[in-house]
């Protein structure tokens, strides 16, 4: 009898395997670092030119590390669905979701399974980020700590991404729709910012439900641990979720 | 320990809306047994299977495996399951080693026995020379060997193959059975198929479902049912003389100067005969009995009428 964790883990190492071996995950990530590479660099420029008005007030992590990791927020809401979409929905077009349904493996180890392995792309992702900051500390002194609260925050988003783009491709068959709806529902969320700024009842409700709002605080370096608990939460309940309509699909 | 049932499924039925894909079937399956499970197209077979592999929750009924309930423990009862789907299960951007050594980890094959284990069922497929192959390249037939691969990588007490041989060619359809045949000495099979020979030469007992239903469960090496009799006489009496004779309720006479008499269910009137022949000097030239054949079992069962007459409610219930 195996345990819950190993069978996880099983899950997961094939699930990182089967990610790397197809060209999608190292063309997504070819044309992010393109584009991050792109944006750093002009950010560094932009930096350097402006280095009067900088000092007390904006240092060198704060322009950099934080503008920089604003904007990928943006491209890893694009590029998550892409990576999510095959994880149920090509497997139930294919037919191998009936190797992991006829397998010992509960439906929960199943989805975190799948969502670990993802994880090990979140992690990829997470080190080239990192690692373009970081150069800079060759040169300058660079505050690591307004660094690494970035880097979490990116990588928190990532997970709630990725747990409702999984969701998303429990739903469908085709991983196209997938990916179109694993996109929509994260804009959603995002979205749902907007109405919060709003005057409209329970404005505040919304803009706190909102992805983006809890973003703001880690990119600038403030750890809360509520922020923290909010994403946690929000990928696990778009885990469950999945789970539920896996159970669903049994019955 | 021969007598272990290793699968039981009671009454289990299957409905999608309003359509009844499986309605309350019953099957057991022993150790050391392979069950061919028969029928035509859309009868059923697939779902059935599905449900006894735990990839469906019946609509109702039960399904045990090893004794172990599949609703309430399905990790238990699953680790004594092997299943091998219509679509094989295989990733194409995996090679044949990597997939093997995921499926054992997946079925709970510890990590040191995981190498012995994929060896062993590559062994057993015929696959030692494809193992460092990406599956996506292989052809249809590998493919399907690497899906039966997983199926007993594990070991598993009960193996379900969802048609095993389709799309295969004709060497690579013996193979298979050969395959299957060796299986079926250490681990239950069940296995689907319509193809009636292929039934014949791997099973040892065979289930012929038809709309959902069980319409049939005898082994197959069983004598088979005398349905006619064919008489040779020299010096044939009348029919009605013929008719005399217990067990014989009609006389057609043949082109060919032979007789073919249709026998009462279960009766069994050769000796009879024979004896008939001798003290009333009818010159008795051949006698030989004719069996149903599975095929012939199987087209009685499974065309229209006949189904419908067996199961009323079944068809009140499609109506309304």
């Amino acid at each position: 009898m195996s345990t819950p964790f190993s069978t996880i883990s099983t899950i997961a190492s094939a699930e990182a395997r089967r990610i790397f071996v197809s060209p999608l995950a190292w063309a997504v990530l070819a044309v992010m670092q393109l584009i991050f590479g792109f944006v750093f660099i002009n950010m560094l420029v932009d930096y350097a030119r402006n280095a009067s008005m900088s000092g007390q007030f904006m240092g060198v992590a704060d322009y950099i590390g934080g503008g920089l990791y604003g904007f990928a927020t943006i491209i890893l809401l694009l590029v998550m669905p892409l990576l999510t979409m095959r994880m149920f929905s090509e497997e139930r077009k294919s037919g191998t979701l009936t190797l992991l349904l006829s397998s010992p493996a509960s439906l929960i180890e199943i989805v975190l399974g799948k969502f670990f392995g993802l994880f090990a792309f979140m992690l990829a992702t997470i080190a080239l980020l990192g690692l373009m900051p970081l150069t800079l500390l060759s040169g300058t002194h660079l505050d690591v700590g307004r660094i690494a609260a970035g880097l979490l925050g990116l990588l928190l988003m990532m997970m709630s991404f990725g747990a409702a783009g999984l969701f998303v491709s429990t739903l469908t068959k085709e991983p196209t729709i997938a990916a179109v709806g694993g996109f929509g529902l994260l804009l959603a969320v995002w979205l749902i910012q907007i109405v919060g700024n709003q005057p409209v009842p329970f404005a505040a409700f919304f803009s706190y439900l909102s992805l983006i709002g809890h973003f703001e605080s880690l990119r600038r370096g403030i750890f809360n641990s509520a922020d923290v608990i909010y994403y946690l939460l929000f990928t696990a309940f778009f885990l469950w979720l999945a789970v539920l309509r896996l159970d669903m699909e049994r019955n | 320990m021969d007598n272990v049932t290793l699968i039981e499924a009671r009454d289990l039925s299957r409905r999608y809306g309003a359509n009844t894909a499986v309605g309350g079937l019953n099957l057991t399956l022993r150790k050391g047994e392979i069950l061919g499970l028969l029928g035509p197209n859309g009868a059923g077979k697939s779902t059935t299977l599905k449900m006894l592999a735990g990839c469906l929750a019946p609509s109702s009924g039960s399904v045990r495996i090893n004794g172990i309930d599949i609703a309430e423990d399905p990790k238990a009862a699953k680790a004594h399951l092997g299943y091998l789907p219509e679509q094989p299960p295989v990733y194409p951007e995996l090679t044949v080693n990597e997939y093997l050594r995921y499926a054992a980890g997946l079925h709970g094959v510890p990590a040191i026995e995981r190498f012995a284990a994929v060896k062993r069922a590559k062994e057993s497929c015929g696959l030692s020379d494809v193992a460092e192959r990406l599956i996506g390249n292989l052809s249809k037939g590998y493919q399907q060997r690497v899906g039966i691969a997983q199926a007993i990588i594990h070991q598993p007490n009960v193996v379900i193959l969802d048609e095993p041989t389709v799309g295969l060619d004709p060497n690579q359809i013996r193979e298979i059975r050969a395959l299957i045949a060796t299986l079926g000495q250490q681990h239950s099979v069940i296995l689907s198929s319509h193809i009636l020979p292929e039934i014949q030469a791997v099973c040892g007992r065979v289930m012929i479902i038809n709309k959902g239903r069980a319409v049939y469960n005898e082994a197959v090496d069983q004598t088979p049912r005398i349905s006619s009799i064919i008489l040779g006489l020299k010096r044939a009496p009348d029919a009605a003389a013929l008719k005399n004779i217990a067990g014989v309720t009609q006389v057609q006479a043949l082109p060919s100067g032979l007789l073919r008499l249709s026998v009462a269910a279960d009766a069994d009137p050769r000796e009879v005969l024979a004896d008939a022949a001798a003290s009333n000097h009818w010159g008795l030239f051949e006698l030989r009995a004719e069996g149903k054949t599975l095929e012939e079992v199987f087209v009685e069962l499974t065309s229209g009428e006949i189904t419908v007459h067996e199961s009323p409610e079944k068809s009140l219930k499609e109506a309304a």
